[in-house]
C-alpha cells in the first residue's frame, strides 16, 4: 500500500515495474491513469488544489478499504497538484492481486472513491477565463455501486 | 475558544484567505457557520447555498451538525473533484 501526493509527473511504465520487482505472487496488475483532457481546445490550464494532510490521510482510507474487500497484494495511489497542461498526467491507481476480476475491481474502487471522497478540486483557465470544476451527481451516484 | 479554520476552492476564494483564526462560543459547525454570516458579507457569499459545501473536522470528513468542542482545524470547501 503506498499514496503520494505530488506536483512532480511520474512514469506509469516505471510505477509498475518498481511494484512488482522481485514479486512472484501477483498474477494480475491493474492500472488506470487520468489525463487532462481539453474538449474544446479553449484549455489553457488545469490548476489541482489539495488539502495537504487531509489528502493523504483520505486516499489511505480508501486503499484500506479496498484490501478489506478484495485479496490484493499491493495497491499504488500517485496524484497530482499544481498546474498541469491538456495531455499531462493528473493521477494513476494500480491494483495487483492474484487473480483479474480482485484487481478489476479494486481498481474501480479506488478510482470512484478517490473521485468524491479525496481533497482535490480543479480549475480550469482556458481562452475565456477560469472556472471551478463542479462534482457530478454521478460521481455521487458511483459509490452506491459498491 | 479559538479554532483554526481553512478554505479552499471557491469558498477560499469567497472568503479572501486560505486560513484564519476565528474565536467563538458556537456549539456546532451549522452555528458558526450562522455566526460568520451575520458578521461579514464575504461568509454570506461563500455560505449562501450550504448544500454544495462540505465539511471536514480535524481532516476528517464531517457535516454541520458536529460539535465543535475540541475541534483544532475546520475547514470548509466544495465538493470534491479528484481524479
Amino acid at each position: 500500500m503506498a499514496v503520494r501526493v505530488q506536483s512532480e509527473d511520474f512514469d506509469l511504465g516505471a510505477e509498475l515495474e518498481a511494484l512488482r520487482a522481485g514479486r512472484t505472487d501477483i498474477g494480475a496488475l491493474v492500472s488506470f491513469s487520468g489525463l487532462v483532457r481539453d474538449d474544446t481546445g479553449d484549455l489553457k490550464v488545469l490548476e489541482l488544489e489539495h488539502y495537504p494532510g487531509m489528502t493523504e490521510s483520505a486516499l489511505t482510507e480508501i486503499e484500506v478499504e479496498a484490501h478489506k474487500r478484495w485479496e490484493l497484494n499491493a495497491t499504488l495511489i500517485v496524484h497530482r497538484f499544481g498546474p498541469l497542461k491538456p495531455g499531462e498526467q493528473i493521477m494513476m491507481v494500480a491494483a495487483a492481486s492474484p487473480h483479474r476480476k480482485a484487481a478489476f475491481e479494486a481498481a474501480d474502487f479506488l478510482m470512484d472513491f478517490l473521485k468524491s471522497r479525496a481533497p482535490f478540486w480543479k480549475k480550469e483557465t482556458g481562452v475565456d477565463g477560469a472556472e471551478w470544476v463542479d462534482a457530478k451527481d454521478t460521481d455521487e451516484d458511483a459509490l452506491k455501486r459498491w | 475558544m479559538k479554532l483554526d479554520v481553512v478554505y479552499f476552492a471557491w469558498v477560499r476564494e469567497r472568503i479572501g484567505v486560505p486560513r484564519e483564526t476565528v474565536e467563538t462560543d458556537a456549539l456546532s459547525v451549522g452555528d458558526l457557520v450562522a455566526e460568520l454570516c451575520a458578521r461579514e458579507d464575504r461568509y454570506d457569499l461563500a455560505f449562501s447555498d450550504l448544500s454544495v459545501v462540505r465539511v471536514a473536522v480535524d481532516q476528517t470528513l464531517s457535516d454541520f451538525d458536529a460539535p465543535l468542542k475540541g475541534v483544532r482545524e475546520l475547514a470548509f470547501f466544495p465538493p470534491m473533484t479528484g481524479g
